[in-house]
């Protein structure tokens, strides 16, 4: 044990012995390493595949109760000491920043420039490697499209201790395979992320949320496809319901030049397809205080389905008691947060009767969160149709299946 | 032609799996075959094949898998990097038969549609209604969907829409074991499908493809301004990018390639312009109008002699008449011509083409430029004598160097037309040695025969039950100065 310590040490990077809070997903490990850099990260991961040690990289932390619990956790790759914001290239519109920096540190310095990275973080402390390995996107996904939409560039540490990049700086660019869409989303079950670069968009000049307190959820579904067709362009559609019964708040995002004018048509626009009595309508400065944050944390679930079957989805999370929905209404990529209470075999019941209901929708339904003994008798992550590829990637990633191996669909 | 022995074992069992006259095996027909759209490479295929459903191409990926011979999916063959060059000892898989729209579906923005359907006719099916499929590659008109899911299309307005990647919500693919895998952006875990979504052709075959339909935007101003040279255009478009604007389109020409343009189809830009700049815009009304005169007042302060603006469809075509048309238009004021594809920052930019034009006038060679300035992706046109000797020489030379100045700025040796059989050699270039056996990992999980694209993409792949050994090199953006050590 203290032989494995010193050749962790002897790496140069920073390592101490864990605590009881530094579990993932339940699992306890022995130490955390905190590298400064990707030489560093890589120099770990080759102590690592020397001495057989089971890794789980973290970043802010906000996740990491996510996904199932690894089957073996030696050492948590703390990335929160690689904060450097390598290059930001304004006249480019391009950032390459270290994996360890968080988002609202990113998007601080971005704006000084006049620009952002159009990615929104749900959490507050959560990095950029956190959030790409997560694959997790808020609000304004409807018109920037997701992480891996954004990413042009990332650099990877393998398990053996590789390094590899892929993409480069430059946003058009279709050189060999990108490994950043592969690690978007991989949970650090193909290795660790050490650097990213992304495409920037100019930081709009006006920013207004059309804001809809609907009585009930009757005319959501038209409205939806009606705010996602304009050509007043919203940024995001977003909606709010904290219980199954009574009042929904929309708002919609609209963002750039003459937002006052486009948001004073989207205005009119949704009274008059959402046509119910007792309908409030206002057009804010400022976002909603739920915009863009997850329902609740402690039991935590994703839905993402075909748009015209959100009446359907948010029919059948009202029949869960309890259950507050929140998130993208055009896209559809809701946020279901449930009570904690209940037994782990009613809790597989209404997941499966939720996978169920939005089937026909394409929908698919994730446990994000959940207290392990409440999701034990469910697959948090449900069937995928490409698990026999997924499997053979991770296999060929990490032969010895010491990335937080088990913690993603399938048990991979 | 003499096929090999797995060929003719292969050959022999087609006809279990499909129709008689879907497969070729006649050398004349084999012949047109040979090449896509980048004719100086060329090889005639060993059989090809033309399936009509998901089915058929599974069962004749399994027959190549048994035999182990090797397989190449072909669109319309328009691609510009020799990625769907056939191989003699291998069967060519054409999807041309495969063009039906299955469905379309404007409540949920999407279509689905076959492999070999055109990229334009998806926006002709819905554009009636309002919509239309993003991505426009110059061949649009031509080129498959299929083909733009192995190559990652771009086109002139990726610049604000982004690409093929950016507009697949799913797809039914054969993997190179002869499965059909339905990869969904919905899916939890890996990004398989952003993954197979410009690997061309090397990680299989897609077979159905579900695309993101956009609405058509609600106004649409397109903006020619002349300039005295490329320098004060590039200006220009620095300014513009400055003030926070993202055009749907920037394009420029120099005078060499406006040149061409006029000869081939008179497009009658201004008299006089050393380069053109073409900024389309496009949205919401109102922020149009804005924009619209943010860029007339930047071009102007830059230089602009003349501004010219269109605002219906008609007038629009005129404007692009000159650009769309400029690839082919360099036939007319040169024998011979290769089309390059690199990418460099924006910013670059006017480093880049002053050194693209000392390359020229060091190798006595005239090189036209036509480029996408928003995104820094350069397609100089380099002209020669294919008459004259060593002039094809020189001129794949100079096409070499562009590509190095290209990866010196921090570029890519391409933007869009892929690296297929044409750049594969470059790419050791860009990346490192571990950089290219990561990705072969991909490779290897989808493809451990290699059977699928063989020679595309990656130089001399490792096999994939290879054990790497330890490299010890400096990566080469790093030795170039272009990356700080890790």
């Amino acid at each position: 044990m203290t032989a494995t310590l010193e050749a962790l040490e002897k790496t140069g990077v920073a390592v101490r012995e864990a605590t009881a809070g530094d579990t993932a997903a339940g699992a306890a490990p022995r130490w955390v390493a905190l590298p400064e850099s990707t030489g560093e990260a890589a120099a770990l991961m080759r102590a690592c595949a020397e001495h057989d040690l089971a890794v789980v990289p973290v970043g802010g932390g906000t996740k990491l109760r996510w996904g199932r619990p690894p089957e073996r956790c030696d050492l948590l790759v703390d990335t929160r000491r690689m904060n450097r914001i390598t290059e930001h290239l304004a006249g480019d519109m391009v950032v390459r920043t270290q994996a360890g920096v968080t988002l609202g540190e990113l998007s601080r310095v971005l704006a000084e420039g006049g620009q952002e990275l159009a990615l929104d973080a749900a959490f507050k402390g959560a990095t950029v490697g956190g959030t790409l390995a997560t694959a997790t996107a808020g609000p304004r996904r409807f018109r920037y499209g997701t992480a891996r939409d954004l990413l042009i560039g990332i650099t990877v540490v393998l398990a053996d201790g590789t390094v590899a990049r892929s993409g480069g700086k430059v946003v058009k660019n279709v050189a060999g395979y990108d490994l950043g869409k592969l690690f978007t989303g991989s949970y650090g079950t193909l290795g660790l992320i050490t650097e990213a670069t992304f495409r920037l968009h100019p930081l709009p000049p006006l920013s207004r949320w059309v804001r809809l307190t609907l009585p009930s959820s009757g005319r959501l579904q038209p409205l939806a496809l009606a705010l996602a067709a304009s050509q007043a362009e919203p940024a995001a559609v977003e909606l709010d319901r904290p219980g199954r019964e009574g009042p929904v708040e929309v708002a919609v995002l609209v963002a750039g030049v003459a937002a006052d004018e486009r948001a004073e048509a989207m205005l009119v626009m949704a009274r008059a397809v959402a046509d119910v009595p007792g309908t409030a309508v206002s057009v804010t400065r400022e976002a909603p205080g739920w915009w863009g944050r997850p329902p609740g944390e402690e039991v935590l679930l994703e839905l993402r389905l075909a748009p015209t079957g959100l009446a359907d989805a948010l029919r059948a999370v009202a029949a869960w008691p309890g259950a507050a929905v929140r998130g993208s209404m055009a896209s559809v990529v809701l946020q279901v947060a449930v009570p904690a209470g209940g037994g782990a075999a009613e809790f597989a019941a209404r997941v499966t009767e939720l996978r169920a209901a939005t089937a026909r929708h394409g929908g698919r339904v994730v446990v994000l969160a959940a207290p392990a003994g409440l999701a034990r008798e469910v697959d948090p992550w449900g069937a995928t149709g490409a698990m026999t590829l997924m499997r053979r990637v991770r296999e060929r990633f990490d032969p010895d299946r010491r990335m937080s191996p088990g913690r993603l669909a399938g048990g991979i | 032609m003499t096929l090999t022995t797995p060929l003719r074992e292969v050959a022999a069992r087609l006809s279990g799996v499909l129709e008689p006259e879907a497969v070729i095996t006649d050398p004349v027909r084999l012949r047109t075959y040979e090449c896509d759209g980048l004719t100086y490479h060329r090889a005639v295929p060993g059989v090809v094949v033309l399936p009509r459903t998901a089915g058929e191409i599974s069962a004749v990926v399994r027959l190549c898998a048994e035999y182990g011979v090797p397989f190449v999916a072909r669109g319309a063959g328009t691609g510009l990097s020799g990625g769907a060059l056939p191989r003699t000892d291998g069967v060519l898989i054409v999807t041309s038969r495969m063009r039906r729209v299955l469905e379309v579906d404007l409540d949920n923005r999407r279509a689905v549609v076959e492999p070999g359907v055109t990229n334009l006719a998806i926006s002709e099916a819905v554009r009636a209604q309002g919509y239309y499929y993003a991505p426009d590659p110059s061949s649009q008109q031509v080129c498959s969907i299929g083909g733009n899911v192995a190559e990652n299309s771009g086109g002139a307005h990726c610049l604000k829409y982004g690409f093929t990647v950016n507009h697949i919500e799913a797809l039914e693919i054969v993997t190179p074991d002869g499965d059909v895998v339905e990869l969904d952006a919905r899916d939890p875990g890996y990004d398989l499908l952003g993954a197979f979504v410009g690997s061309e052709g090397t990680l299989g075959i897609a077979t159905k493809i579900t695309v993101r339909l956009s609405r058509t935007p609600e106004t649409v101003t397109t903006l020619l301004a002349a300039f005295a040279d490329t320098e004060a255009g590039g200006v220009a478009v620095s300014e513009i990018i400055g003030a926070g604007i993202v055009p749907a389109a920037i394009e420029m020409m120099d005078a060499l390639a406006i040149e061409a343009a006029e000869a081939a189809v008179s497009c009658g830009y201004p008299q006089g312009a050393g380069a053109v700049l073409i900024v389309e815009l496009d949205g919401p009304a109102e922020e149009v109008r804005h924009q619209y005169g943010e860029v007339t007042r930047i071009c102007r302060a830059s230089g602009a002699f003349e501004t010219r603006t269109a605002d219906d469809p008609a007038e629009r075509a005129a404007i692009w008449r000159g650009r769309k048309s400029a690839f082919a238009a360099v036939g007319r004021i040169s024998p011979a011509y290769i089309v390059q594809d690199g990418v460099v920052p924006r910013t670059a930019l006017p480093r880049v083409l002053a050194g693209i034009d000392r390359l020229a006038e060091e190798h006595g060679i005239r090189v036209a430029n036509v480029f996408h300035a928003g995104d820094g992706n350069l397609h100089p046109l380099v002209l020669f004598d294919d008459a004259e000797e060593g002039a094809g020489e020189r001129a794949e030379i100079v096409s070499g160097r562009i590509l190095d100045l290209c990866i010196e700025h921090g570029g890519s040796i391409t933007g869009e037309h892929g690296v297929g059989v044409d750049k594969a050699r470059y790419m050791p270039r860009m990346f490192s040695a571990e950089d290219l056996d990561t990705m072969q990992l991909v490779r290897c999980a989808f493809d451990p025969a290699g059977l699928s694209n063989p020679g595309k993409v990656f130089p001399t792949p490792r096999l994939c039950g290879e054990v790497p050994g330890v490299r010890r090199g400096v990566h080469p953006l790093v030795a170039s100065g272009q990356a700080e050590q890790f």
